[in-house]
């Protein structure tokens, strides 16, 4: 059954995830075409906070977030091994339901993709193919993520034209109410803000500082700064091994590790 | 930077030879063109598209080939439909629930190739000894059972280049909203919908315009075919008739008839270009 989404604070945080995080990665390995791309993480991702995964270009960072998704499954030649548990549920076991625990993850990509449908049919996507008929609904759905996203002004009255026609930066928040509509409880995000201009980018990382009280939101980025800005913890991915993982002060300012202070200076990228 | 007249000369003979093919395809086009109207046009009477041959048509009495327009649209129409029902849901299947790479998907998407390749003559030869062996005649049925084989192929196929066009971002973003695969496939459908028409017109126009497929399976009659187990004629088989004949009466109207085919084709590009960009709304 789909519920209507009333985003309070109060009312979100469930039992389980005040014990254990979200998000927790055990031993995982990824394979892609022989070459082990992933190696051997083992992760807890805090709940309610920012996390932003950084390191050199290649490193596994978006591969990474599409194993917390279950993306990588229909792709070629990729095996996958350990364990990625959220709310204690191994995503990855034999009955593990797979549209069940993407709806739980909002994915915000790198370039804004939308959907061949309208403004109005691209947020309502979500809704509808989790059952939510009445159009009633459908349209307070709309309008409240449209609003979260600071796009309802934009787009009120356009509502039923291509979403194409959006610039790419409203395209971008478009993307994220969309993904917000389905009520995940983590958000997924990678360079989402790499395509768009400062101000979009501030729009987006305004937002998605908002949204940490309510989501786990895990970020790639390659913009130091940016993860600075936003995040609670970092994550330095290095070669598909987690060279690093603290809170963003401690990690940007005192590195423990030889190569994340490289790489925090910019010597490595 | 020393040899860049060198590389403009490239350029201007690359061009050079893409004008001159231009030239001479669009040439050829006028010359088909030129020649079925220049023939034909002095036999097209409203007679020949109102009326079924009456007695002595191909003796060059009165009569028309209406008989074959709405045999060959019937044909032509049908089959596109049955292959388009049963096209599409191949094509989703390879793409979407068969792993790309894997020896099922790479055997079907060869096997879809040669289907693709084998002439006409050969899928209506086979429904031609499978017609025998159950007893039915040569009628509108076994024509479409025949034209459909004949277009399944190139609906998968064209179905299959256009569904390779749909970014992974599509496949991505529905996964990530927990649609199934069929719910993700719907979009798809959706995304390549100003294609799809094309690939129907491709079918579309191999349907209306072969002759050997149809040759053996859907016979000919000088009547209008009312069910489906009838023998019905097909305006290339009318052609062909006609311009067998050695009356020059009966010739020209071969041409009349090429001209009527080639106005049905024309048609049908129309309207599909039309519907086509009717649906290109939510492209980028
Ligand atoms: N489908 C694939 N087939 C083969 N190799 C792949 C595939 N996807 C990723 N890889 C490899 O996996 C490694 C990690 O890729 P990934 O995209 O996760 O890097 P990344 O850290 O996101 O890099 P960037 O910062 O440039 O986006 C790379 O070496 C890449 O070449
Ligand atoms: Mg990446």
């Amino acid at each position: 059954m789909y519920s209507f989404p009333i985003l309070q604070a109060e009312e979100t945080p469930n039992i389980i995830s005040l014990k254990q995080p979200h998000i927790q990665i055990k031993d995982l390995h990824v394979v892609v075409e022989g070459q082990e791309i992933l190696k051997n993480i083992n992760l807890s991702i805090p709940n309610n906070s920012v996390t932003s995964i950084i390191g050199p270009s290649g490193c596994g960072k978006t591969t990474l977030l599409k194993t917390l998704n279950r993306l990588l499954d229909d792709s070629k030649d990729v095996e996958i091994s350990g364990s990625v548990l959220v709310n204690g549920e191994d995503i990855y076991a034999k009955n593990a339901e797979v549209t069940h625990i993407r709806k739980k993850m909002g994915l915000l990509s790198q370039k804004p993709f939308t959907l061949p449908m309208s403004i109005f049919e691209n947020i309502a996507y979500g809704p509808k193919i989790h059952g939510e008929k009445d159009k009633g609904k459908l349209k307070a759905i709309v309008e409240q993520q449209l609003r979260n996203v600071g796009l309802w002004e934009e787009v009120k009255d356009r509502l039923d034209s291509s979403a194409t026609r959006l610039s790419i930066g409203q395209q971008q928040r478009l993307c994220l109410a969309r993904g917000l509509a389905v009520e995940p409880e983590i958000i997924l995000g990678d360079e989402s803000t790499s395509a768009l201009d400062p101000i979009s980018t501030q729009i987006i990382e305004n937002l998605l500082m908002d949204l940490k009280q309510r989501y786990t939101i895990v970020l790639v980025t390659h913009i130091l700064r940016q993860a600075r800005r936003v995040s609670d913890y970092i994550l330095f991915l290095y070669q598909g091994e987690v060279i690093e993982f603290g809170k963003t002060e401690e990690l940007l300012l005192h590195p423990k590790h030889e190569i994340t202070k490289q790489y925090v200076k910019g010597f490595i990228s | 930077m020393a040899n860049i007249s060198k590389r403009l000369q490239k350029e201007k003979i690359a061009k050079l030879l893409m004008q001159l093919s231009g030239i001479l395809i669009t040439g050829s086009l006028f010359l088909i063109l030129g020649t079925i109207l220049y023939k034909g046009l002095p036999h097209m009477t409203w007679e020949m598209i109102s009326q079924t041959p009456k007695g002595g048509f191909y003796l060059g009495k009165s009569g028309g080939v209406l008989n074959a327009i709405i045999g060959s649209l019937y044909l032509a129409g049908l089959s596109t439909i049955l292959a388009t029902l049963i096209g599409i849901p191949i094509a989703i299947y390879l793409h979407v629930y068969v792993r790309q790479g894997t020896a099922i998907s790479r055997f079907s998407k060869l096997l879809f190739d040669v289907l693709f390749g084998i002439p006409s003559i050969v899928y209506g030869a086979i429904a031609f000894s499978i017609m025998v062996f159950f007893g039915i005649r040569a009628s509108l049925l076994g024509g479409v059972i025949t034209i459909t084989l004949l277009t399944i192929p190139i609906v998968v196929r064209t179905l299959d280049e256009l569904l390779r066009t749909i970014p992974q971002d599509l496949k991505h973003v529905t996964a990530s909203l927990g649609a199934t695969r069929w719910e993700s496939a719907k979009v798809m459908l959706k995304y390549i919908r100003p294609g799809l028409f094309t690939a129907l017109l491709l079918a579309f126009g191999r349907a209306i315009g072969d002759v050997a497929g149809v040759m053996l399976t859907t016979g000919y009659s000088d009547n209008i075919p009312k069910y489906l187990d009838e023998p019905t004629a097909t305006l290339p088989l009318a052609i062909f008739f006609q311009l067998s004949s050695p009356i020059p009466e009966v010739q020209g109207r071969a041409y009349a008839s090429a001209l009527i085919l080639t106005f049905l084709i024309l048609i049908i590009v129309l309207c599909t270009h039309f519907l086509s960009s009717k649906q290109k709304k939510h492209q980028t």
